[in-house]
Formats: structure tokens, C-alpha cells, sequence
């Protein structure tokens, strides 16, 4: 995984709530077994219209997503199945967080160990971020996770939560399997002191 | 004495390999992982390049259902003609036979939807931890188990080391007291719930259904209302096991037996929520005033009663859920304050991980004994396994489906997503009885109104949007 220390870049705002991950990236491409190359086909549904031309008045059509690596997004954002796609796909596209007012549980989880991350602002916050950006359409946010604050274009600085050890892993570039191996003592005695409920042989 | 606790507490605290710190999330031990074809070949991927092992083959199962076709079998053989969709499930063939995992491929008579069989095999059992990459692993807490979905990632962590990094979930109780009203099912009791507490309104929370109304259920409904706990945003859903629940797992072919089967009863005994265990919040339903619901929109919180009419955005409390509701009326070619009875619908799609069931299958078959799919509707019935398969074979409820001018397919997740082959076309709607009605969930440009089994054949021998209740 690469480190996420701090960035500075322009946004793309999907003002919509509750975007579930059918819609990040319809289930008919997740019969790949690769995680690479799925940034062709985020959004896919709402990026590209029947007759397979892009729609233009979708904001990761506009000349700003070619270059932003911050996606703004609303309320529950990732909702829906657990596929892993999801971030996959965002990040093979080009970003690197994301910013609302909430996330739903397990996409959270799979950003943050694929480096994508996910900020949570104050709805107040949030709003105004979404106000500066119309305004300023090339406006460019910062984000430190060691300090855990966003700076919105104009200037204003919002603390964002992020639980202790994810933060640790995504400034680090390491992930949590290698942490869980070195707790094989601790399994180990586990298993020892609990018997397994079934066995699938 | 010691501080009442909730079920989900009890089963936390006894799969702790290391308590959670303020840095460290809790290091929880997993019982059982359920993998299938479509979230672990980059999890294997991992395990290979970083020349790690399966820890506990012995505690793993896989089969086959996201990707499968439900095309009726040739000399008993089920032809994957799509390329990609062979691709995966010959890659998770070779998985499970270089790693040592017990596979229910397609040629095994056990292969269904992964949260029908778990529970059909007698696997899933009170007190357990289950993950599996799918997040509709909510369907198990339905035994007074801790089930919850995971990603390919973590799908990897639990194939080297059996455990995951967890912090505490909050606890939520969903109380619904009361008798079910005639025509009123498990499905029309969470739709109501997701409903009243919105499509991420339980987003950190671990649902815990109680009251009367739940423990009059069986253990397929109880699986329909836990299934669904996740369209609600939570992290799982579970109910406290009972007799109802031992009942079910007795005899099956990997439930415990002889001596250890009344050891496990008695142990199941302690798995309920202590007397004054307090909960982060408690929502009440009442069982008594419910009417067959079905969604309106396009996720799984947009729901109506059957006879109710379309919500108008403008009465909306806030400008971001007035745009939602407003998308989603656009979407489904809907407008404010029009009533859903009577809408014309193409398909009837009965299956998925929430409705597919002997118990499912026999109450559509109950309302389409007699009668024929309405002229112009495409009805499919797809069992949730190869078991449920045959049990209904042996009923002869394949007959009266057949009969009737639908469908009856091969076992798997078929049409709830929409990537085997069954899928809706750009803009047909569907009575669904599966768990998700998010924009082309069911296939590009489709439209899905989700509803119980009792609505969806209602629906198909009338050809529209209909109500169980005013059929003779």
C-alpha cells in the first residue's frame, strides 16, 4: 500500500446521498479476478449514456476530475454490497480521498486498507466546502492525516476522525495482515484454550 | 454481581484474542469464514505472493453462486458459456484445491447461495463468529450469531490468521411486538424497519431484534429480517436463539450430535441479552398495524405500504433527501402521490439470499396454485440451493410453478445481481423479492420494486402491483 501523508488538489463534488457500490461499479464487472483496471468502469451507469457516449453534465466528466484527486461526495457514502471493487475502482481512476459527511461501514474499512481516504467532515464544514468549489471550480483542498485536518480553499481548517491504527498503517504504507501474523502466539493460545465450534471436514 | 450484558457483548467478549486499546483495535477470532467465487481470487492472489497458508481450512467453506448461471443443467451439468464468469470459478477451483478448502462446486448437490447453505448444513450456530465476503453475512446473526460482511482484504487476513481487526460495534435493539396481520410476513416486518430508520441510520450498529413478533417467527424469516439489517447500514443484525433455533439445527449434517449436542444446547441457553443490558438505542415496531410493504425508489429505506402512494419530495425535511427522493422518482418513472397497485409490471423474480427458502417458495406457490402469470410477465423461481431444489421437487411445487407459466431455475443469486446472465432489460420494472433496489441493481436502466414472496406472485398472476390480501 502507498503512504498517505498529505495532499493538495483540486475536488470533484457528487453532491448525491446514499451512493451505493452498485452504482460505484455495477456488479457485471466484478468477474474479474484482477483488482487492477477497474477505474475504466467506475460510475460506469452514470458516467456513459445508452448509446455508450459520456454524459456531459456528470462531474467526473468534467475537465476538473482529470486532475483531482479529491472526490466529494454525500451523506452514507458506499453503501450497498461489500465488494472491494469499489475503492479499488476509485483509485485506479485517480483519487485519493474522499470527502463527506458519512460512510457506510464496510467501505470505509476497505479504503483505508487500500490507502484511499476517507474524511469525515461537520455538515456545517461541508457545506461551505461544497459552496467554495462552486464558486471556485479549480479550488484545492489539503488534507494531513498525521495532523488530521482538512484545509478548505479558503483557509478554514476542520478536524477529521480516523481511528489510531488505520492512521498508523496508511502513513506507514503497511497494511494490517502483517499485523495480525505477528499476533500468532496470541492465536495460537486462543485456539488452544477454545475448541472449534464446527468443523467444515 | 457482574453488569448485565447484551448477546452481541457475550459473543465479543468470548472471541477476544487481544482486547481492543486505545491505539490498537481488538484482534477478534473468526469460527467460521464462508468464501465464494466472486470477492476472493485477490485474497488468494495476496496469500501466494506473500507465500502465506490457509490457517484453518478446517474452519472454511466455499461455493459457487454470485457468477453461476441459473440455466436449467444438460445430462446434469451446468454450462458456463460466459467466459469471464468460467474464468472465476475455475480460479476458485484452483484455489480451494491448493489451499485444502471444502468446496461445494457446481457438480456438488450441496452448491446454493452461500447464506442459504451455511444454515442449511447445519454450520451456522448460536454464539459463532461468521465472515464472509458478502455483506448480506448478516443472514446468520439470525441463529444468535455475530455475522458480518467483509472485504477482499480482510478476506485474506481471515485466510492466514482466522482473525480480524475489530473495534466494538454499538448496539441498537429492534423491539416489534405484536401478531403478524394476515397476508403480513418477516419481509414486510424489515422493510418496515429500514424503512422508519433510514438506509444508513444504523451505520456503527449491531441490530438486535427482540419482542414478541420475532420469536413467533421461524428460522427462515428470522434469516430474512437479519439478512437485510446491512440495507439499513448496520454492521449485523442477530436474534437470541431459542427453541425455535435448536429445533432447526438438529439433525443437520454438520450440527453437533450425541453428547455434544446437549452440551451446545445448554450453552446456546446463555446467549440472550441480560435483564437491564443497555443498548446505544432502541426502536419500536408494532407487528399488528403492518401492511405488505414494497419500495418505491431506488434504495431499500423507499418504502410504502402496498396500498399506500408515492411520497412527494416536496414534503421532504431537508434539500438533500428532497434531490434523493427526487432521483429516484426519475429513476423509476414514478410520480408523487400516484398509488403503486395496479402498476404494470415485466418481470417476477422470486430467489436471492433474503427470499429463497423452502419456506419462501412455498408461500409463492400457495398463491400460484390454480392460477397462470398474468400475459406478458416473465415469472423466474430460482431455489436457494441444490437442496431447496429438491425439497421443493419432492413437494411438487416446481409443478405449480411450471404450471403456472414460470420459470423454475437452477440454484443461485440469479437475478438480485444481475452479473450470470439474468438480468433485467433498460427499462423494465420487476417485483423483487430479493434485498436491493439500487439504480441497474437487477440490470442497466432496470426498475425494482422489492416486496415479499406472497407480493411478488400476487403480483405475477395479476400482471401489476398487487395486494395478497384482496386476492380470493
Amino acid at each position: 500500500m502507498e503512504p498517505f501523508t498529505t495532499l493538495t488538489s483540486s475536488c470533484v463534488v457528487l453532491a448525491a446521498e446514499n451512493v451505493d457500490t452498485d452504482q460505484i461499479i455495477p456488479a457485471r464487472f466484478l468477474k474479474t479476478i484482477e483488482r487492477r483496471g477497474l477505474g475504466a468502469h467506475l460510475f460506469a451507469d452514470w458516467r456513459v449514456d445508452e448509446r455508450g457516449q459520456p454524459r456531459i453534465d456528470f462531474p467526473l466528466n468534467s475537465l476538473v476530475a482529470s486532475e483531482a484527486s479529491i472526490l466529494v461526495a454525500g451523506h452514507n457514502f458506499g453503501c450497498g454490497s461489500s465488494r472491494e471493487h469499489a475503492p479499488w475502482a476509485l483509485l485506479d481512476f485517480g483519487f485519493r480521498a474522499i470527502i463527506s459527511t458519512g460512510f457506510a461501514d464496510i467501505f470505509r474499512n476497505n479504503a483505508l486498507k487500500n490507502g484511499l481516504l476517507p474524511v469525515t467532515l461537520a455538515p456545517t464544514a461541508y457545506v461551505s466546502l461544497v459552496d467554495q468549489l462552486a464558486k471556485s471550480l479549480h479550488a484545492r483542498v489539503t488534507i494531513d492525516l498525521a495532523a488530521q485536518l482538512a484545509t478548505l480553499p479558503d483557509g478554514s481548517a476542520h478536524a477529521f476522525p480516523v481511528d489510531p491504527f488505520a492512521r498508523h498503517c496508511l502513513l506507514n504504507g503497511v497494511d494490517e495482515l502483517g499485523f495480525l501474523l505477528g499476533e500468532e502466539i496470541a492465536i495460537a493460545a486462543y485456539e488452544s484454550a477454545h475448541p472449534a465450534r464446527v468443523s467444515t471436514r | 454481581m457482574t453488569k448485565p450484558s447484551t448477546l452481541v457483548d457475550k459473543i465479543w467478549n468470548d472471541h477476544v484474542v487481544r482486547a481492543e486499546t486505545e491505539s490498537t483495535p481488538a484482534v477478534l477470532y473468526v469460527d467460521l469464514h464462508l468464501v465464494h467465487e466472486v470477492t476472493s481470487p485477490q485474497a488468494f492472489a495476496e496469500l501466494r505472493r506473500r507465500g502465506a497458508r490457509v490457517r484453518r481450512p478446517d474452519l472454511t467453506l466455499a461455493t459457487m453462486d454470485h457468477s453461476t448461471p441459473t440455466t436449467p443443467r444438460t445430462r446434469g451439468r451446468l454450462m458456463v458459456l460466459d467466459p469471464q464468469a468460467a474464468a472465476q470459478l475455475e480460479q476458485l477451483e484452483t484455489n480451494c484445491d491448493e489451499f485444502g478448502i471444502r468446496l461445494f462446486g457446481l457438480d456438488d448437490s450441496r452448491q446454493g447461495i452461500v447464506h442459504v447453505i451455511g444454515p442449511e448444513q447445519g454450520l451456522t450456530q448460536p454464539g459463532m463468529t461468521i465472515v464472509c465476503g458478502d455483506s448480506h453475512t448478516s443472514t446468520h446473526g439470525a441463529f444468535g450469531a455475530l455475522a458480518f460482511g467483509i472485504g477482499t482484504s480482510e478476506v485474506g487476513y481471515v485466510l492466514a490468521t482466522q482473525t480480524l481487526l475489530q473495534r466494538k460495534p454499538r448496539k441498537m435493539q429492534v423491539r416489534i411486538d405484536g401478531a403478524l396481520p394476515r397476508g403480513v410476513t418477516a419481509k414486510d416486518i424489515i422493510l418496515a424497519i429500514i424503512a422508519k430508520i433510514g438506509v444508513g441510520g444504523a451505520t456503527g450498529h449491531v441490530l438486535e431484534y427482540t419482542g414478541s413478533a420475532i420469536r413467533a417467527l421461524g428460522m427462515e424469516n428470522r434469516m430474512t429480517i437479519c439478512n437485510m439489517s446491512i440495507e439499513a447500514g448496520a454492521r449485523a443484525g442477530l436474534i437470541a436463539p431459542d427453541d425455535t433455533t435448536a429445533e432447526y439445527i438438529a439433525g443437520r449434517p454438520f450440527a453437533p450430535a450425541g453428547t455434544l449436542w446437549d452440551a451446545a444446547v445448554e450453552r446456546w441457553k446463555q446467549l440472550v441479552s441480560d435483564d437491564g443490558a443497555s443498548y446505544d438505542r432502541t426502536v419500536d415496531l408494532r407487528a399488528d398495524t403492518l401492511a405488505p410493504m414494497i419500495t418505491f425508489g431506488t434504495n431499500p429505506s423507499m418504502a410504502i405500504p402496498i396500498d399506500g402512494r408515492v411520497p412527494d419530495p416536496d414534503a421532504a425535511q431537508t434539500g438533500a433527501e428532497r434531490a434523493d427522493l427526487d432521483k429516484a422518482l426519475r429513476y423509476m418513472a414514478l410520480e408523487p402521490g400516484q398509488p403503486l397497485l395496479g402498476r404494470a409490471v415485466d418481470v417476477v423474480f422470486v430467489g436471492s439470499c433474503t427470499n429463497s427458502r423452502i419456506s419462501d417458495l412455498r408461500e409463492a406457490a400457495a398463491v400460484m396454485r390454480g392460477r397462470q402469470v398474468a400475459p406478458g410477465v416473465r415469472m423466474l423461481v430460482v431455489p436457494g440451493s441444490r437442496n431447496v431444489k429438491s425439497q421443493a421437487e419432492a413437494e411438487g411445487l416446481d409443478r405449480i410453478f411450471m404450471a403456472a407459466g414460470a420459470e423454475w431455475r437452477e440454484a443461485g443469486c440469479s437475478m438480485c445481481i444481475a452479473m450470470n446472465g439474468d438480468q433485467l432489460a433498460p427499462g423494465e420494472s420487476a417485483v423483487s423479492t430479493s434485498n436491493r433496489n439500487f439504480e441497474g441493481r437487477q440490470g442497466k436502466g432496470g426498475r425494482t420494486f422489492l416486496a415479499s414472496p406472497l407480493t411478488a406472485a400476487a403480483t405475477a398472476v395479476t400482471g401489476a402491483i398487487a395486494d395478497v390480501r384482496s386476492l380470493s
